[in-house]
């Protein structure tokens, strides 16, 4: 944010700060080690506040949960800020010294009344008061989200919606005060900070910067392009338009964690070729011309990774890969040898140090202070830099270094998906403490507390529906139809259902789920879907 | 402005913050004391006394875990009194638990010339009791020295979850789950922060267990790598315990910052994806 792609704040910084906002997020279940620091912030005295959909596990740790409907969260946002600013709760001086765009901002919210907001979120409007009062008169607060914010077709605006919150109070900048996105894979802080996203260079450096792009051309001996290229879902499109034959797959199973998975695998299959470097022969991986055996990076590699408080730290190997699995990178440089490129065999650190060479915020970072000081947080841009415990801190100086901060007002968007009388619950889906993802790791240890694929039902909507716990339901999508176990979930009110994505064995959720994605970030809308549900004979 | 105490430490003088604990004093004074219940990442539970040191002024022996150093406490760790209470602590230990798997007590035991047998057989050799009801974990209570860890990393110290506790008083005192149901109906979360803390091996990986009981758990010949949990997004650094090419344990370090020493199910457990089919499992 604010031209850095990362969360802005450690998590020693939720063990001291006043206020916890969790939005968006049931890290009890899917960072339970974050929640551990959350739960010291909350035995050191802060309050905290959550807002779901569902009243998760990590809810039933807040003073106060707002139960929003899926989807609304900009309009909760925007209520929040009106009513900010309507008590006189902004933080004057930080707006005027930090920020541009205030008054676009005021405007675009204006219509966003405590009454307008509780119509269309669900929330009443005194709880609304409530968040919004206690957020602007926190000495300091941690705003932290997940994919409940992320995974909507709107889902940079929902962010830009919390953002323009931290601005309006200064929440942001200062120890125990910031903008806290917590990641959901051990890497894909890592990934960006890389440059594997289609407009970013190693380091957030932008493709179309032309000084940072010449440096690369130098170090790398070739061309980049100037040009952006695609992200995930635009890649699905071009598969769809013809425009991309080929696919090289690192360590993702898109068969089955792809909104709308029939059309995914559709896709998928209309490939001229399809190349699956995986641990494991994967859904995606049967589709594929070509499997080429991975090992298990996390403890069959050497190099690092990125965590959720923008920390780098060492992975390490130990264990080698089994059978003829190999390293990604010994695959990738092999690869590159018989396209007639010889790169060696560079070591990680090798392969580190290029970087740290290319990316300044990286620069400071060698392996051997990785080791000693357990991670460095970026930025980190020289051999003395301890790195950075929280970003921004440049806003709050005298007067403020760099560009000012920006509101950026948006508006309310309902989910695409629309409820309607064939189509009358909304779906949600997330995940479980002891599952990941599509379970191609954690499928493969025997956790007791598995419960596998569900549908899971509020209490009212089980009744309504003639459901009982253990009985098979059909839920219909739009785009598809699966059968599951219901479980009945107290904290799920009446019309809305929930579904993990662990199992796709058993239970396919995502095909149900709806492709309509983000057009900034390109991610899919998994948090909405409309479905129908019926008792299987 | 008194944030500096100086305390005397066997007849040296060490300076420390304050707030600082006399194991804290003797620590940054280089003297070893023993501890048992004490853990760095726990709130001291005084349960176990091993600890015990004289301080000049005090009726009794204090647990050195847990007392505040004050400025000019005059404090002996050494002294008949204090060795004569830890051998009676460790022989009262050994007549009643089997310790076989806690190495570090044994080890005490021999140094302080402690003799359980003085208190007729029972303890010190192995029975086995073990509760064996799920795929993880393994508890066996006559290995348990009621030393409080378990409870307080599954309370407020660390997870939160409170599926454990004492249950019953005197010597009845056992840790157990509510109601005293199988791990698997209780609210256990199988975090294994638990079995992080036990000193005993009364709370032992279900891998651990089961090569032990087959004779093949050699800690000799193990290797331990750290790396990071290929998980979520949170960045927990493991402790990789490798066996003959084979991962057999997953911990934490306790002296890192993220993670405390404590993990969630995903980073203990979920580990077995590493040799799936490599060993016709």
């Amino acid at each position: 944010m604010f031209g850095a792609g990362g969360g802005t704040s450690s998590y020693e910084e939720i063990e001291h700060t006043d206020l916890i906002v969790l939005w968006g997020s049931n890290a009890r279940a899917a960072h339970p080690i974050f929640f551990h620091h959350l739960l010291k912030g909350i035995d050191n005295g802060a309050r905290m506040i959550a807002i779901d959909p569902r009243r998760t596990e990590s809810a039933a740790w807040a003073d106060l949960w707002l139960g929003l409907d899926v989807g609304t969260d900009i309009a909760l946002a925007n209520a929040v800020g009106r009513e900010i600013i309507a008590a006189g709760l902004t933080n004057d001086d930080f707006i005027a010294r930090a920020t541009t765009g205030f008054d676009a901002y005021a405007e675009a919210v204006e219509p966003y009344t405590l009454e307008h907001a509780a119509e269309l979120t669900g929330v009443p409007a005194e709880a609304i008061r409530e968040l919004a009062h206690a957020y602007a008169k926190a000495p300091t607060a941690q705003l932290c989200w997940t994919l409940g914010i992320t995974e909507h077709h709107n889902a940079s605006d929902n962010v830009f919606a919390l953002i323009d919150l931290a601005l309006l109070t200064g929440h942001v900048g200062r120890y125990g005060s910031g903008l806290v996105p917590i990641r959901g894979q051990n890497n894909v802080q890592g990934g960006g900070d890389m440059g594997a996203l289609p407009n970013k260079l190693p380091g957030f450096q932008d493709v179309a910067d032309d000084d940072a792009r010449r440096r690369f051309e130098e170090a790398w001996g070739c061309t980049v392009p100037a040009e952006p290229g695609w992200h995930l879902s635009q890649m699905f499109e071009a598969m769809e338009r013809g425009d991309l034959r080929a696919l090289y797959v690192i360590g993702e199973n898109p068969a089955q964690s792809e909104a709308d998975g029939t059309r995914a695998r559709r896709a998928l299959e209309g490939l001229d070729h399809l190349v699956v470097q995986d641990i494991f022969l994967t859904a995606t991986a049967e589709l594929a011309d070509v499997v080429l055996p991975a090992g298990a990076a996390w403890a069959e590699s050497e190099g690092t990774v990125t965590s959720s408080e923008r920390r780098v730290q060492r992975v390490r190997r130990a264990v080698p890969p089994p059978g003829n699995a190999r390293d990604d990178t010994d695959i990738i440089v092999d690869l590159a040898r018989r396209l007639g490129h010889d790169w060696g065999h560079p070591s990680a650190e090798e392969v580190w140090d290029e970087l740290r060479s290319l990316s300044p915020i990286h620069a400071g970072m060698s392996y051997r202070r990785l080791e000693e000081l357990g991670g460095l947080r970026w930025p980190c841009r020289d051999e003395d830099d301890p790195g950075a415990l929280f970003l921004h801190g440049r806003l709050w100086e005298d007067p403020p270094r760099g560009p000012k901060a920006p509101f950026t007002p948006v508006e309310h968007d309902p989910p695409k998906d629309e409820l309607t009388d064939d189509f009358p619950i909304r779906l949600t889906t997330g995940r479980h403490l002891d599952s990941y993802n599509t379970g191609v790791q954690s499928g493969r240890y025997r956790s007791p507390r598995r419960t596998g694929g569900t549908i899971d039902l509020s209490p009212e909507d089980a009744a309504s529906l003639g459901l009982a716990a253990g009985d098979r339901a059909r839920i219909t999508s739009r785009r598809g139809s699966v059968v599951a176990p219901v479980r009945i979930d107290r904290s799920l009110r009446p019309g809305l259902a929930f579904m993990a994505f662990h199992y796709p064995e058993d239970v396919d959720t995502n095909r149900l789920t709806l492709d309509e994605w983000d057009p900034k970030s390109g991610t899919a809308e998994f948090k909405a879907t409309a479905v129908r549900i019926e008792k299987e004979a | 402005m008194t944030d500096r105490h100086t305390v005397q430490i066997d007849g040296v003088a060490v300076v420390v913050e304050a707030g600082a604990t006399i194991l804290d004093a003797c620590r940054a004074g280089g003297v070893d004391v023993p501890t048992l219940c004490y853990l760095e990442t726990l709130t001291p539970a005084n349960a176990c006394r091993l600890c015990s040191v004289e301080v000049e002024g005090s009726r009794t022996l204090v647990p050195a875990c847990s007392r505040i150093a004050e400025d000019g406490m005059v404090v002996h760790t050494g002294s008949d009194r204090v060795r004569h209470a830890r051998r009676m602590i460790l022989e009262f230990l050994g007549a009643a638990v089997d310790l076989t798997t806690a190495p570090e007590l044994l080890e005490a035991m021999a140094a302080y010339g402690a003799d359980p047998s003085r208190y007729g057989a029972g303890g010190g050799s192995p029975r086995s009791s073990a509760v064996v009801d799920n795929d993880l974990y393994v508890r066996d209570l006559d290995k348990c020295v009621l030393c409080y860890r378990c409870v307080e990393a599954c309370g407020d110290d660390a997870q939160h979850t409170y599926a454990i506790t004492i249950a019953d008083r005197g010597a009845g005192a056992r840790v157990a789950t509510e109601f005293d149901v199988a791990l698997p109906d209780s609210a256990c979360v199988f975090c294994g922060n638990c079995v992080a803390v036990c000193p005993t091996g009364a709370l032992m990986v279900r891998t651990e267990f089961d090569m032990r009981a087959a004779g093949t758990w050699h800690e000799d010949v193990q290797t331990v790598t750290r790396t990071v949990c290929g998980y979520c997004g949170v960045g927990c650094n493991l402790d990789v315990h490798v066996q003959d090419g084979a991962i057999v344990k997953v911990t934490s370090p306790f002296d890192h910052d993220v993670t405390s020493g404590n993990l969630c199910i995903k980073g203990r457990f979920g580990w077995t994806h590493v040799r799936a089919g490599v060993d016709g499992s």
